[in-house]
């Protein structure tokens, strides 16, 4: 099935009240985000789209997949899946070498360049990841961050799924700038579950949840898109921080001063920026 | 009266499965009578009783094995449900055996597969997955979907013909596939019998030698390097 659209369909939150907002669809290439407090009904709102809801979910929520609701009895092709969720506790279990299983992956795919694909896999979560990931390495004995690294870059090159959704993975410790610049190349959907408010504003719009329930939709304007640009820069800074004291530095005063400068005059570059 | 068998290994979440399954049934205007088969302890018994005030009944199989015990007992059980006015009795085997299925005839068998166990268990437990009808997956959402999908795609090699169901049973989702399936059964046919051959023979150690090497034993037999043979009569 060639996928170009789903639709969300609002049921009703927590309190059993319908929710505020009614649909929203997603279309390829579409960023979003999901934001709101803990608790808040987030990661039901993803497990309903994965397990396209027909209103046999707590929430009634419907998914429709280019305007036509999932029939009760369709089970997809485990290899044409077109859903990856990744989540705080999606794990490897298998402690099979990090080369081996990629290509189990690849050939339940219905790959026939697997090596590439592998290579490919590799290189992406290397890009995402501080230490790097080796083939030889038991998937068991990943990092959290090469884990996650690693689940985003085969759900996107060998599962090739064209629907990614991610379940807070700013706490996994991936680089998210990176992760963001990557992802925008692939054609695809990506659903963010976040905290962050870089992921946030770096989406096409945002859905808030309360209580169980879709509260509010917002549509990332101008504004809020030269936000992101300077929550970048706040976000460069920490990582900075964080940077100098993984390597064992002291944080004297002038170090402290010299990121806190830097801050400033980039602010300055961006009122002068919005004045024009 | 339908019956239906939910087998799966030890904690794969068959109650969880169940619990929602019964819910939804009664739902329905139904009434379902709940049979728990285990071998030491079971407590499964109590807790849908005091939830959902059904007829519910344990048997340990203590020294049988207890899909053993599940052939001896069940055209019993079926009797008692039936007094009891059941429209669906739900067994719950204890789920050891990997060389048989406790599955009937023209009935629904359910396998309960938990994703967390790892890629390979689909080729590992012959019948009671390959003789069921319909295999739900439960926890999916700890695994990776790479994993996700070599289990299944697993499953399916394993047994071709089975409905897979992938579920989250805590949250209830991806149970109504199963009760539609379960609602769809057919009624209980008399006599009742076992789907797919049992294992082979009577054994010997079942029923008490312990000495360790086939010439201390007789009946279907193996050494290191043959193949099957027999001693006996």
């Amino acid at each position: 099935m060639e996928i170009a659209k789903i639709t969300v369909i609002g049921g009703i939150g927590k309190d059993g009240q319908p929710e505020k907002v009614k649909r929203f669809d997603l279309k390829m290439g579409d960023i979003i985000s999901i934001v709101g407090p803990t608790g808040c009904g987030k990661t039901t709102l993803i497990n309903d789209i994965e397990l396209f809801a027909n209103n046999n979910t707590p929430s009634e929520r419907r998914i429709l997949i280019n305007d036509e609701p999932i029939p009760d009895d369709f089970s997809f092709d485990p290899s044409k899946h077109p859903i990856a969720l990744i989540s705080q506790h999606t794990n490897f279990l298998s402690d099979l070498p990090v080369g081996e299983f990629l290509k189990i992956h690849a050939k339940i795919r219905g790959s026939d360049s697997a090596e590439l694909m592998i290579e490919e896999t590799l290189d992406f979560a290397n890009q995402l990841t501080g230490e790097a990931i080796i083939r030889e390495t038991a998937m068991t004995e990943l990092s959290g961050g090469q884990t996650r690294s690693l689940l985003i870059a085969d759900a996107v090159i060998i599962g090739n799924s064209p629907i990614i959704l991610l379940d807070e993975i700013e706490n996994a410790g991936i680089h998210r700038t990176k992760a963001l610049k990557l992802l925008k190349k692939y054609e695809k959907i990506f659903v963010f579950v976040t905290h962050d408010p870089r992921i946030a504003l770096l989406s096409d719009f945002r859905i808030i949840m309360k209580n169980g329930a879709m509260q509010k939709m917002i549509t990332t304007n101008a504004e809020e898109k030269v936000a992101a640009i300077g929550l970048k820069k706040i976000d460069d800074v920490m990582l900075e921080f964080r940077k100098l004291i993984r390597a064992g530095e002291e944080i004297t005063d002038s170090i402290f001063a010299e990121q806190i400068e830097d801050l400033a005059a980039s602010y300055k570059i961006y009122l002068k920026r919005r004045k024009s | 009266m339908k019956l239906i068998i939910f087998a799966g290994p030890p904690t794969c979440g068959k109650t969880t499965v169940i619990r929602q399954v019964v819910r939804r049934i009664i739902k329905k205007n139904f009434k379902p009578a709940y049979l728990k088969i285990d071998v030491l302890y079971a407590d499964e018994d109590e807790q849908l009783k005091r939830e959902f005030n059904i007829p519910t009944k344990k048997i340990y199989s203590g020294e049988l094995c207890p899909d053993h015990c599940n052939v001896v007992v069940l055209d019993e059980v079926v009797e008692w449900a039936e007094q009891k006015g059941a429209d669906f009795l739900f067994v719950e085997t204890a789920g050891l055996c990997l060389r048989c299925s406790p599955y009937i005839e023209n009935s629904l068998g359910i396998v309960v597969l938990e994703a967390t166990s790892g890629m390979n268990l689909p080729r590992k437990i012959g019948p009671m997955l390959t003789l069921a009808d319909i295999s739900v997956i439960t926890k999916i959402d700890l695994v990776s979907q790479a994993e996700r999908e070599v289990f299944r795609y697993r499953i399916l090699e394993a047994a071709k013909e089975i409905t897979v169901v992938e579920s989250n049973a805590l949250y209830g989702i991806g149970i109504d596939p199963i009760v539609r399936d379960i609602l769809k059964s057919k009624d209980i046919e008399h006599p009742m019998f076992l789907k797919g051959n049992p294992p082979v023979g009577t054994c010997t150690i079942c029923v008490g030698k312990k000495e360790i090497g086939a010439k201390n034993h007789f009946g279907v037999l193996r050494t290191m390097e043959n193949d099957l043979f027999y001693v006996g009569e």
